[in-house]
């Protein structure tokens, strides 16, 4: 099959299918980001279509498009042959598409049976219909296999059931599309079969699915087609007979990614950082670290490659000391900093760039130089006793503004004016200014144009020539290879495996699989 | 006391917590209503004594009692009108709003009587409303006189409640106010406009202030007074959280604050050492406790006092 | 949507210096300009009226030195009010953490302890602050360890206080000798000096002043002052960043209770000399009024309690001279805040209009 284009004809076995959706030559930019570059994308009647790639490739944006949620660009379009326009959820149901997201929309203090119906019109008017409602809603549950307690309130309710509720909701007004963004990442394995059950219900009766995923294994389950995004663009549609998850790893992941060069042995010093048997939960109390193990040496980057969601948060969270882990520890040279506070783990040496720029790593409506100083304003020459030197401070401001090439029209500025690019050098400076001997970084250069992105890489690369040890924390593949001494990948809160640059080349397709969760490593 | 004396006095307390508690109800049901849609309403004090006035002086003018209650209605909606024109649509510091609305209306209701009527010696009265007995029923021993003889604005009170009950559990307006407090996110999600669901609330949440004003110049008292409303506005913030924000619940606390205000005013005139004012502070200490209990499991209306601006 | 306005709101970093000086004035006219509405409802000239507020309340030597009397507790609120609100502490509480201040330095003085006045005034300071501390640090430890919403708890424990002092009053301490609800006079060792003679001013400006000149090094001078901008801006982000923001909310609530009590006792001690249950007009409440009309900052929180002491006592004046209602202060306050509430959504953001 060319790529990029659907197919004009799509047989199933030797059925002809019905189209239902088509989107032609969609075309989505966000800022300096293109997110969907004339991507072609059919729905076919009663099949089960995965989007599969990593973060960023543009399936969740593509699909938003077609819900309503976001405005295209360019491009065009159909349902049942007819040229529409979306400009609302209300829209897409109304043409029969529903998506369930991976951030439930429920009320917490409602029952099932009111989530459902909620925002819908009552066939009594002012007085709600329960009755009416309660019929209609067993019809579905019945049919779909969808258990659920209709009077049960959604805090009572378990993730899975609370996205079966979604679901319900979906079917309720009628959907003859269903989108699932990410489904399976929060549900127990019994939930999935579960749910994939529930899908295959909806196909026997002529719905169709679109399952948006990064994971191998269940899209090989599950899916009649699959279409692969991967920065925006499709370069690849496969039946599922016709491919292999090697294959599908390789189409997700790219042949551009460098191949990679096989790293000079560098002298790595002792193994300062140390995580033990991590296990740690997260705000949903689920098990998101699941016995993590792992080192980092001196003037060594070790980069941790994987999909979002599969951990990392609450690995970066519990070394920032923001997140209590449930077991398990974390060794900086000696000391276990896993039950301390962040401002004893700033004073540890450990330099931390966190992922959320805007709600962590800064306090936007304070000035430049304040920010500059946040992690330190209580050690000389910045303070003494009860007392803050702000001359100090300005001075040292001015310093690291100058020294990091800080964009801004003075240290007195409010930080929030300040671009993406510049709020990144502000912590980098901050951080780096210490001298810090273990660094955690997280998505650096996430949303950063080029001139930014090099800047921090070739920092980075300097901390890690004077002996820091760096743990690199990415979505961006390129990102990984270009900066990593070793590469470690995580999949569900596990490690995957780990591949050492000074040994062996990385195999695109084996980092793939492993990222995908269709490949374990056996730990050494 | 022989027998008759202990149950008259009892027939007299339980139909006095009655007629006490009516204002409360009127304006915890008011304030629920507005809480229940994500605004904490701390312009009530205000807007209940502007009801108190504006009620006072149509009477006084106009001779109708009836029309004093729906004057006193219209300007507590015009109040509400106004917090939810802060709260809504700038989407400002609620507690901020709410308590520059309790000084300008406090300060406006004094104001506009002392204009309007001056400083007389003997502040000039209206003829209040009358009980009204209801036929057949009020005969009835005990209950008739303790429930069948009340004002009649205390029935549309009790009326209220269930009414009330009805609008937020069984009709469309009520599910969408639950889920506008709750999670407005997921209200706008599935087309609710939430904007319009708390300027409604605000608009009931106002008229009955307004009306649970007019108890006072025109039931209760005959005539308006310095603090008349006596800090009810803020009982029934308390009240609120007190009664988990349920119509029957609140039903039932104001019946209880109602009667230790009874106890209260009959304490004051007798010679029993304890300082009655511990009886008023109870409402008040016993809502921070539960204030504290209810923290960490939050059964607030969660969007509570965070202004909805679509991104 | 027709209620919502057809504009976009697009969060801006903090205007420039001049934007945060005309903002408050431009505020002060547009709610007088308000308030002149309802003079001319009742046929009183407005410029008349605001020339009799002014004049009367800056005039003559008497008025300018009650203005001060006035300003006094009106300066202690706001400070404490406005520290409390810059770490995002809404502390509506002022009002019964003055009575607390008030409720220690009247039991403190009416025992009549055989101390000279160089010890007995500060040791009433120091146990008027301490009172009020106390009352507001039950809010603060409340939010900060359990989330409590503070605005509610503040606000009713005002009435418990409130209610404290009135049974107090008619209880155990009622003048025997009047048999009013109020209490026997403090040793005359605790009374604070006249500053000026044949004025009411006394002491307690000392003390105002000094709070205004706290607020100042606490905010401009002090680690707590940076954390204290931190933990107000963006708690989340400040725990990240070290923060320890549980700390840093407890410490502002002692020292806004503590300032607001201070007020209580410049009352007692300086003007009333003895306990009643009028002590506070609501100078709690307009503390809230000034803190907001001042900004938060120390220079405009001064100059906002100034404004109002001359409004309050102005509409004094405007009553006896033009019989207009006295009620008008709390109708400029009231509208004072709104308006000011108003604009700072201009401060905080740009107005874009949406096709």
């Amino acid at each position: 099959m060319a790529q990029g284009k659907p197919c004009a004809k799509f047989y199933y076995g030797e059925v002809l299918m019905e189209k239902i959706v088509e989107m032609r030559n969609i075309r989505k930019t966000f800022l300096n980001t293109v997110a969907n570059k004339n991507v072609n994308f059919v729905i076919y009647k009663g099949e089960i279509v995965s989007l599969l790639g990593e973060n960023g490739a543009g399936k969740t944006t593509l699909m938003k498009i077609l819900y309503g949620l976001y405005t295209k660009d360019s491009g065009e379009i159909f349902v049942n042959g007819k040229k529409v326009e979306i400009n609302s959820p209300k829209d897409a149901i109304a043409l029969g598409i529903g998506m369930v997201h991976q951030h439930f929309t429920l009320v917490r203090t409602l029952t099932v049976l009111e989530n459902v119906i909620l925002g819908l019109p009552s066939p009594k008017g002012f007085e709600l219909d329960l009755d009416d409602a309660r019929k209609k809603l067993k019809n579905i549950i019945d049919k779909y296999g969808l258990t659920v307690d209709p009077d049960a309130k959604i805090w009572q309710l378990s993730v899975g059931e609370r996205q079966r509720v979604e679901i319900i909701k979906a079917l309720y007004r009628n959907i003859q599309v269903l989108i699932l963004d990410e489904p399976t990442a929060v549900l127990t394995p019994q939930e999935v079969s579960e749910l994939f059950k529930t899908l295959r219900i909806f196909k026997k009766e002529g719905k169709s699915v679109v399952f948006i995923s990064h994971k191998l294994e269940e899209v090989m389950e599950i899916s009649d087609r699959i279409v692969i995004l991967r920065n925006g663009v499709v370069t690849g549609e496969r039946r599922k007979e016709e491919t292999n998850e090697k294959e599908l790893a390789r189409l997700m992941v790219g042949r551009e990614v460098i191949e990679a060069l096989r790293k000079e042995k560098a002298q790595f010093g002792s193994a300062i950082f140390k995580v033990r048997n991590l296990k740690a939960l997260n705000d949903k109390e689920l098990l998101a670290l699941k016995g993590v193990s792992f080192e980092v040496r001196e003037g060594e980057i070790l980069g941790v490659a994987g999909v979002a969601g599969n951990g990392q948060k609450e690995l970066e969270e519990v070394i920032c000391g923001v997140r209590k882990p449930i077991s398990g520890d974390v060794f900086l040279e000696d000391k276990n900093i896993v039950n301390k506070t962040p401002k004893e783990i700033i004073n540890l040496g450990v330099g931390r760039i966190p992922e959320d720029r805007m709600e962590s790593g800064l306090i936007l409506d304070i000035p430049v130089f304040a920010n500059l100083v946040v992690e330190f304003y209580d050690k000389t020459p910045f303070s003494r006793g009860m007392l803050i030197n702000y001359q100090e401070i300005k001075k040292f401001a001015e310093q690291l503004v100058k020294e990091f090439n800080i964009k801004t029209s003075s240290i007195d500025a409010i930080t929030r004016t300040l671009s993406g690019g510049n709020l990144q050098k502000i912590i980098l400076a901050r951080v780096l200014s210490r001298n810090p001997k273990f660094i955690i970084a997280s998505q650096p250069t996430r949303g950063l144009d080029v001139g930014a992105m090099e800047y921090i890489h070739e920092k980075l690369l300097e901390e890690k020539n004077k002996g820091a040890a760096i743990l690199l924390i990415s979505e961006d593949l390129n990102e990984i290879m270009h900066l990593s001494d070793r590469i470690m990948v995580m999949y569900e809160g596990e490690i995957m495996g780990i591949i050492d640059r000074s040994k062996e080349n990385v195999d695109i397709e084996e980092l793939g699989l492993m990222m995908a969760g269709a490949k374990r490593r056996v730990t050494v | 006391m022989n027998s008759s004396g202990i149950s008259s006095f009892t027939i007299w307390y339980l139909s006095a917590t009655i007629r006490l508690a009516t204002p409360l109800v009127l304006a915890t049901i008011g304030e629920m209503f507005a809480e229940r849609s994500g605004i904490l309403n701390l312009g009530i004090e205000g807007t209940m004594l502007m009801g108190a006035l504006s009620g006072f002086l149509t009477a006084y003018f106009t001779k109708s009692l009836w029309l004093g209650v729906l004057v006193a209605s219209i300007v507590g909606l015009l109040f509400g009108l106004l917090m939810a024109f802060f709260a809504v649509t700038l989407g400002v510091n609620q507690h901020v709003s709410g308590l520059g609305i309790t000084i300008f209306a406090t300060g406006l209701a004094y104001y506009t009587y002392r204009a309007v009527i001056g400083s007389p010696t003997v502040p000039p009265t209206i003829k209040a409303f009358n009980t009204v007995p209801i036929p057949v029923l009020y005969k009835i021993p005990v209950l008739g006189p303790i429930f069948f003889n009340q004002f009649a604005l205390t029935y549309i009170a009790f009326i209220i409640v269930p009414i009330a009950a009805y609008v937020v559990f069984k009709t469309t307006f009520g599910l969408s106010l639950r889920a506008v407090g709750e999670n407005p996110e997921s209200a706008d999600a599935v087309g609710i406009n939430v904007y319009k669901i708390r300027y409604i609330s605000m608009i009931i949440a106002g008229t009955l202030m307004g009306m649970a004003g007019s108890f006072f110049t025109l039931c209760e008292f005959n005539m308006f007074l310095y603090n008349i409303v006596g800090g009810r506005g803020w009982v029934a913030i308390a009240l609120v959280i007190f009664a988990n924000w349920m119509p029957w619940k609140v039903l039932g606390g104001a019946l209880l604050f109602g009667g230790i205000d009874v106890l209260g005013l009959r304490l004051q005139n007798s010679a029993i050492k304890i300082p009655y004012q511990i009886y008023l502070m109870l409402p008040y200490l016993f809502t921070i406790i539960v204030l504290i209990l209810v923290a960490r499991n939050a059964s607030y209306p969660s969007a509570l006092l965070k202004p909805y601006r679509r991104e | 949507m027709s209620l919502m306005p057809k504009f976009k709101l697009e969060k801006r970093g903090v205007p420039p210096v001049w934007f945060q000086i005309v903002m408050p004035v431009a505020a002060v006219f547009i709610a007088l300009a308000i308030s002149a509405i309802f003079l001319l409802i009742i046929k009183k000239n407005p410029f008349e009226a605001f020339y009799n507020m002014f004049v009367g309340s800056l005039g003559t030597k008497f008025a300018l030195s009650e203005t001060i009397v006035k300003a006094t507790p009106l300066i202690l609120t706001g400070v404490a009010v406005a520290i409390a609100f810059k770490a995002k502490y809404w502390n509506i509480g002022a009002e019964g953490q003055l009575y607390a201040g008030a409720l220690a330095a009247t039991w403190f003085g009416i025992m009549n302890l055989p101390l000279p006045a160089i010890i007995y005034i500060p040791l009433e300071i120091t146990v008027g602050f301490i009172a009020g501390a106390l009352w507001s640090v039950i809010a603060g430890y409340l939010k900060a360890k359990m989330q409590v919403d503070d605005v509610v708890t503040t606000l009713l424990m005002n009435f418990i206080m409130i209610y404290i002092v009135q049974g107090i009053l008619n209880g155990p301490w009622r003048n025997p000798h009047t048999m009013y609800p109020s209490s026997v006079p403090i040793a005359k060792n605790a009374d604070f000096p006249k500053l000026i003679p044949n004025t009411r001013v006394h002491a307690g400006i000392i003390l105002s002043i000094l709070a205004v000149i706290f607020m100042y090094f606490l905010i401009r001078k002090t680690k707590l002052g940076f954390e204290i901008n931190a933990t107000g801006s963006n708690p989340k982000a400040a725990h990240f960043l070290g923060i320890d923001t549980i700390k840093t909310i407890i410490l502002v609530s002692i020292i806004s209770g503590g300032i607001a009590g201070l007020a209580g006792v410049g009352e007692v001690c300086g003007v009333q000399y003895h306990l009643i249950s009028g002590i506070s007009p609501g100078y709690g409440y307009s503390g809230i009024v000034i803190a907001m009309l001042g900004g938060l900052n120390t220079i405009g929180v001064l100059l906002a309690a100034l404004y109002f002491a001359i409004v309050i006592n102005g509409a004094q004046i405007m009553s006896v001279n033009m019989h207009i209602p006295i009620y008008i202060s709390d109708v400029i306050q009231g509208i004072t805040l709104l308006v000011m509430l108003a604009m700072l959504l201009f401060f905080e953001y740009r107005i874009r209009r949406v096709k």
